[in-house]
Formats: C-alpha cells, sequence, structure tokens
C-alpha cells in the first residue's frame, strides 16, 4: 500500500520534472520559431558579400561573391541558394549549388568555369572549412528551424541589447558540433550572437551578426557577420551589400543545368 | 564564310539586350610556363631539357541587368620557345547567348563538358581536345556552335548544331610527346565529303533523380578523335602520319549516385566508326574523408575501370582498352585553395603505367602557381612507347590583370 503511494507519488514527480524540462524546450522552440516566421514569404533574394579571411599575423584574403536564394517549398526541404564567386580571379566564375534539406543530406553541384564541369558534390561534409573561412560549410545552409533541438536557457542583456538566449543541439548527422548557444534579439526576433562548442564541449568559435537593417515586406537582414575562432585566433568577416528582394528567379535558376550559363 | 554569317547572327541579336547593360569587363591575364624533359630526346630534332611557353588570354564578360543576354569572350594565344606548332591562336569562347522563358540560345564558340568520370570521359565529344596543350584530354579547342536548350521539370534536353570542325593539334618534328612519324596536319582527310564543313548535330538530356544525376546523349558528324595513317608515298621528309577524321554514330550515357562520401560513376558510349560498332565505357567510385582530424583537409580516394572493345588495328589514338585508374585529391581548404591530385593509369595486359601529379596554389591575391609532373613507362605497350623518353615536369605561373 505505502510502497504504492510511493510509486505513484514518484510518477507524479517524474512527470512534473518531465513537464518543466519540456517547457523550457517548448519555450526555446518557440523562441526560434518566432525568428524564423519574421523571413516567411521572402520568396527570392539576391546579394553581393564581400568575404574578408584574415590570421592572427594580419594577412587577408578577400574573396567577392553573390548568392541567390530561393525560399523553401514543402516539408523537408529548405531553401535554395546559388553561391557564386568573383575573386580572386583564378576562381572567378565558380559557383556552388545548394539543395537545403532539413535532416537529410543537403543536395550540392559545383561549377568549375575552366572545364565548363558540373559536377555534384558530397555534401556530407558539414564541418570542414567552407573555401578556406572560418565558417564551415554547416554554418551556412543550417539555418532552418528543423535542424536544431531547442532549450531555453535564460533572457539577459547582451551588449545593451535583451536577449533569449537558447542551446541548440544539431539533429542531423556529422555535425561538427556538440551545441551551439543562439542570441535572439527580443524586438525584432533576429539572431545576434552563435557561440559554436566542439565536439568536447569546448567553446570553438563565435559568430556576432550585426548592422541589421529592415527591408521592405518586414525581412531582417545582417549587414555585418564576424566569425572568430578562439582555437587558431583566426576571424572570417562577411560584409553585404544591399539585399534585393523580389528577383526574377524561380526553380529553373536552381538547377544544375543552369549553372553553365551564369 | 559560315563563321562570319553567326557572328552577324549574334550582333543582330546583341542590340535587344544592350539597353540596360552593365558594361563589358575583360580581365587579361599571362601565363609563363616552363616544361622540363629530365630525358634526352628518342628522336632526332626534338628539343633539349627546356620547353618554354607564354599564354597571353583573359576572360570578358559582359550580361545585361535582367540577366537574360551574356557575351563570352576567351582569346587564347600561345607562344611556344621550341615547337613552332605548338604556337597558335584560338578563341576558347566567343559567344552571345540568350535566355527565353523556359529557352536558351547560344551561338558562336564555346565550349561543353559531358560526363562524372576522373580519368577520362568518353561521353565528352563536343570539343575537340588541345592535346598539344597538355596530353590529358583537359584543355579543348574552342567549337562554333548553335546550342538550343530547354529547361523544364521533366528535365534539360540541349540541342546543338555544329557547323565548323576543329582538328587536332599534334606536335611538330621538333616537339616530344609525339610519335615516331611527324604527323601533317595539312594533309588531314575526311571521311564525310563536306570535310571540316560537313557539320555534326547532337542532342542531350539531363535530369536529376535524388541522389542520382543522369545524361543521355546522341551524336552524329565526324569523330573528334582522329585515326592516323602512315603514308606510304611520302616524298622527301620520309614517312609521315595522316589524321584520318573518320564519321561517327554514337548514343550514350553518363550516371552519378551520391550517397554520403561515396560518388558512384558510370559513363558508356555505343559508337559507330567505319562499319565498327564498338563499346567504350569507364565506371569507378570516388570516395573522400572530409575534414581530416579537424584540419579542414579533405582526401579523396578515386578508383575507375577504362574499357573499350574496338580493334585495335583500327584504333586511333585511344590507348584505354582495358586500363585500371587510381588516383588521390587532396583539397587543404585554406585561404589559398591548394589542391593535389595525383593518379595513376595502369594497362592490364601490358602493365604500361601513366602517372600524373597536379598541384595548384594561389600566391597572393593575383597570381597562381600550377605544377604538374607527367611519366610514362610503357613495358613494350606500342602505343605508349614513343614517349618512354618523355616524362616531364611544367611549372605555370598565372598572373591576372
Amino acid at each position: 500500500m505505502y510502497a504504492l503511494r510511493g510509486a505513484v507519488i514518484l510518477t507524479v514527480l517524474l512527470s512534473s520534472l518531465a513537464t518543466h524540462a519540456q517547457s523550457d524546450q517548448e519555450r526555446g522552440f518557440a523562441i526560434a520559431e518566432r525568428s524564423d516566421l519574421t523571413d516567411q514569404g521572402f520568396g527570392s533574394s539576391t546579394v553581393e558579400l564581400t568575404m574578408t579571411l584574415s590570421d592572427p599575423s594580419g594577412r587577408t584574403t578577400t574573396r567577392e561573391l553573390r548568392i541567390d536564394t530561393l525560399e523553401k517549398e514543402g516539408e523537408g526541404n529548405g531553401d535554395k541558394s546559388l553561391t557564386i564567386f568573383y575573386s580572386p580571379p583564378d576562381v572567378d566564375g565558380t559557383a556552388l549549388l545548394s539543395h537545403a534539406r532539413i535532416l537529410d543530406s543537403d543536395n550540392q553541384w559545383l561549377y568549375l568555369p575552366a572545364l565548363r564541369r558540373v559536377k555534384r558534390i558530397s555534401s556530407s561534409n558539414k564541418s570542414g572549412p567552407f573555401v578556406g573561412s572560418e565558417f564551415a560549410f554547416e554554418d551556412l545552409t543550417s539555418g532552418e528551424l528543423g535542424k536544431y533541438e531547442y532549450t531555453y536557457l535564460e533572457t539577459r542583456t547582451v551588449d545593451g541589447m535583451e536577449m533569449d538566449v537558447l542551446e541548440c543541439v544539431p539533429r542531423y548527422e556529422r555535425s561538427g558540433y556538440s551545441r551551439l548557444n543562439c542570441y535572439y534579439d527580443t524586438e525584432v526576433y533576429q539572431t545576434r550572437k552563435i557561440e559554436f562548442f566542439d565536439r568536447g564541449g569546448q567553446l570553438l568559435k563565435t559568430l556576432k551578426l550585426e548592422d541589421y537593417r529592415e527591408y521592405p515586406g518586414g525581412f531582417w537582414r545582417p549587414h555585418l557577420q564576424t566569425m572568430t575562432n578562439h582555437l587558431t585566433g583566426k576571424v572570417t568577416t562577411i560584409a553585404a551589400g544591399e539585399y534585393e528582394f523580389d528577383v526574377d528567379l524561380d526553380n529553373r535558376d536552381f538547377e544544375p543545368s543552369a549553372l553553365d550559363r551564369l | 564564310m559560315r563563321c562570319t554569317r553567326i557572328i552577324a547572327v549574334a550582333a543582330a541579336l546583341l542590340p535587344c539586350a544592350a539597353a540596360d547593360a552593365r558594361g563589358f569587363d575583360f580581365r587579361p591575364e599571362i601565363t609563363l610556363e616552363a616544361r622540363l624533359f629530365p630525358d634526352d630526346p628518342a628522336l632526332p630534332g626534338q628539343h633539349d631539357t627546356l620547353q618554354g611557353g607564354i599564354v597571353i588570354g583573359g576572360d570578358g564578360r559582359w550580361r545585361s541587368s535582367d540577366r537574360n543576354s551574356r557575351v563570352l569572350l576567351e582569346p587564347y594565344l600561345r607562344l611556344d620557345s621550341e615547337d613552332p606548332e605548338r604556337t597558335y591562336f584560338d578563341f576558347r569562347e566567343l559567344s552571345f547567348a540568350r535566355e527565353f522563358d523556359n529557352w536558351d540560345l547560344l551561338l558562336g564558340v564555346s565550349q561543353v563538358f559531358w560526363g562524372v568520370a576522373e580519368s577520362r570521359n568518353v561521353v565528352d565529344v563536343i570539343n575537340q581536345f588541345d592535346t598539344i596543350e597538355d596530353v590529358d584530354e583537359g584543355e579543348k579547342l574552342g567549337q562554333p556552335m548553335v546550342r538550343l536548350s530547354r529547361r523544364d521539370d521533366w528535365g534539360t534536353m540541349e540541342f546543338f548544331y555544329l557547323p565548323y570542325f576543329r582538328e587536332r593539334l599534334f606536335a611538330g618534328a621538333d616537339g616530344r610527346l609525339r610519335f615516331g612519324a611527324v604527323v601533317d596536319t595539312n594533309a588531314a582527310r575526311y571521311e564525310r565529303s563536306g570535310e571540316e564543313w560537313a557539320g555534326d548535330v547532337a542532342l542531350r538530356y539531363s535530369n536529376r533523380f535524388g541522389g542520382i544525376d543522369l545524361g543521355l546523349h546522341a551524336f552524329y558528324g565526324t569523330s573528334r578523335n582522329p585515326l592516323l595513317e602512315t603514308d606510304t608515298e611520302a616524298d622527301t621528309a620520309g614517312t609521315r602520319l595522316i589524321p584520318l577524321y573518320q564519321r561517327l554514330r554514337q548514343t550514350g550515357l553518363d550516371l552519378q549516385y551520391t550517397t554520403g562520401p561515396w560518388l558512384w560513376k558510370a559513363e558508356a558510349v555505343v559508337a559507330r566508326i567505319n562499319g565498327d560498332t564498338f563499346l567504350s565505357g569507364v565506371g569507378g567510385l570516388e570516395y573522400t574523408f572530409f575534414d581530416m582530424a579537424g584540419k579542414g583537409i579533405d582526401i579523396g580516394i578515386i578508383g575507375e575501370y577504362l574499357y573499350d572493345n574496338r580493334d585495335p588495328l583500327r584504333t586511333p589514338i585511344n590507348i584505354f582498352d582495358n586500363e585500371v585508374f587510381v588516383g588521390t585529391r587532396v583539397t587543404l581548404n585554406d585561404a589559398q585553395d591548394t589542391e593535389l591530385l595525383a593518379g595513376a593509369i595502369v594497362d592490364d595486359a601490358t602493365g604500361a603505367v601513366q602517372g600524373s601529379i597536379e598541384f595548384q596554389r594561389r600566391l597572393g591575391d593575383r597570381m597562381l602557381l600550377e605544377l604538374e609532373a607527367r611519366s610514362f613507362s610503357s613495358s613494350g605497350d606500342v602505343l605508349l612507347q614513343p614517349f618512354d623518353r618523355d616524362d616531364h615536369v611544367t611549372l605555370r605561373l598565372v598572373a591576372y590583370f
């Protein structure tokens, strides 16, 4: 009898613990979803970017690129993106086409202009560096809501702005990270900062997203992103020009057969 | 004559897009090249250790602001210190293209790549290979063409009309990497009566299904790969080789299946030349170890098998009858985009080996360093034997302006 009552109490205790844990997860997901919703309906966009790679000795390399993006359609799919490099001159015309998926591997094709060759490439490279930068492939293609499990940690003031801090754990395979700390501002719900922890749980990199500007339709875009690698001291910045929305792009422009006519 | 007409048509189409032009951008580039042959030449007349080269070229591009029209220009002038045959000018690209809804029309001189394999692409038939620039089939001469393509939900269909044939370039008497007798390109013969103006047509369909990328094609025209006939009526300079360009009918497919770090590849053609029908194919796989030891380095392992069952006595310069290719690709993913590709093709029957190492790395912002080494070991293989003393290292420095 007592034993049974004890079991009931234990069950109640456990379930209330579970409810509490779930509420942090629910709250975390709600915050991430609220941020994701601010971007819904952007359709398509194009932007020119300058990526600057610098190492602690002060050496820098600059890459100019353009990214065309087409908003996702349907469950399980992410956005489609087309990245074209203009400089350095030896990679001028090189392009990367990516069809992001939520949990499956993305589909990716590379265009090599010297050979006029369109090459389907493996996308299982998540943790490797993107063109020598401090951005990993997964940092660029995993801005999809479904790619993480979220847990709400706290709300606090960072850099003079009130922010919700979430723990984001990658749900996709082969991530180089054990977890991320994601900072969303509580006013317009944009990502302001991400801390990346390696598989050993050590802080590896910090990404700051600054100079957010609002475009017609209520879409926000950062115009300066700074990724700092705490292990190597290397820094990569991405400075964005003006975004253009509602560009005349459709699915056919994001097919591999479109790569040799850029 | 016909070339002029194509350019006239392109010029007539231009003004309709020129209204909102963004301006034409041309980036010149100059390449300094040194090819070093450590062994003494095998044949009289061939040059010694050093072959110097300069390439003056560049990349010109124009695009209308609605992105629907584009012009590409790539002139290419190669000057060689030893072999006059290796001094030549080519338009790698000189084309105008315009999109109309689902259609895309390209007019002019251009290049096309078909295929998925790394060692050799048996389906890649549109352009003549520039084998005097490099013996691997990595460089191409510009091909005059009309290309009409349609992209749709059911895939992409491309139609090609190739009005003018580009003959292959061969090393002259002074050059290394040639056969015992010199090829007399001025005496080239054609099986088809229109000769270089006979015209070729091709059709290609491509699509993707999940992890599969598929291409199907058909080609009717003149084979880019000539049969070299020994000239028995040679008058003065002894024996010479005369290229014979034969009629080719070909259908084929290329297929790649991508799953995780694995790429599975296959290319095959059924071709008909001079009454012989034969099968030519290449198949294999590529596996990549990504981000080795967290250092960002990718190491790919490539293995391919090459097959060709045509009659060896009536075979053009094609030594890929039963060969195995093994190779590796190392990508450092660093700020200088450092890359290394090494491989060897081994003949199952004769044991002949062709080895190569290609390395490239950017120096500063506007220079590229390329290093290539090629070796030939014929083991008595008749087709490879003439190259036995032509192992070489090529050093190339490209400056972009």
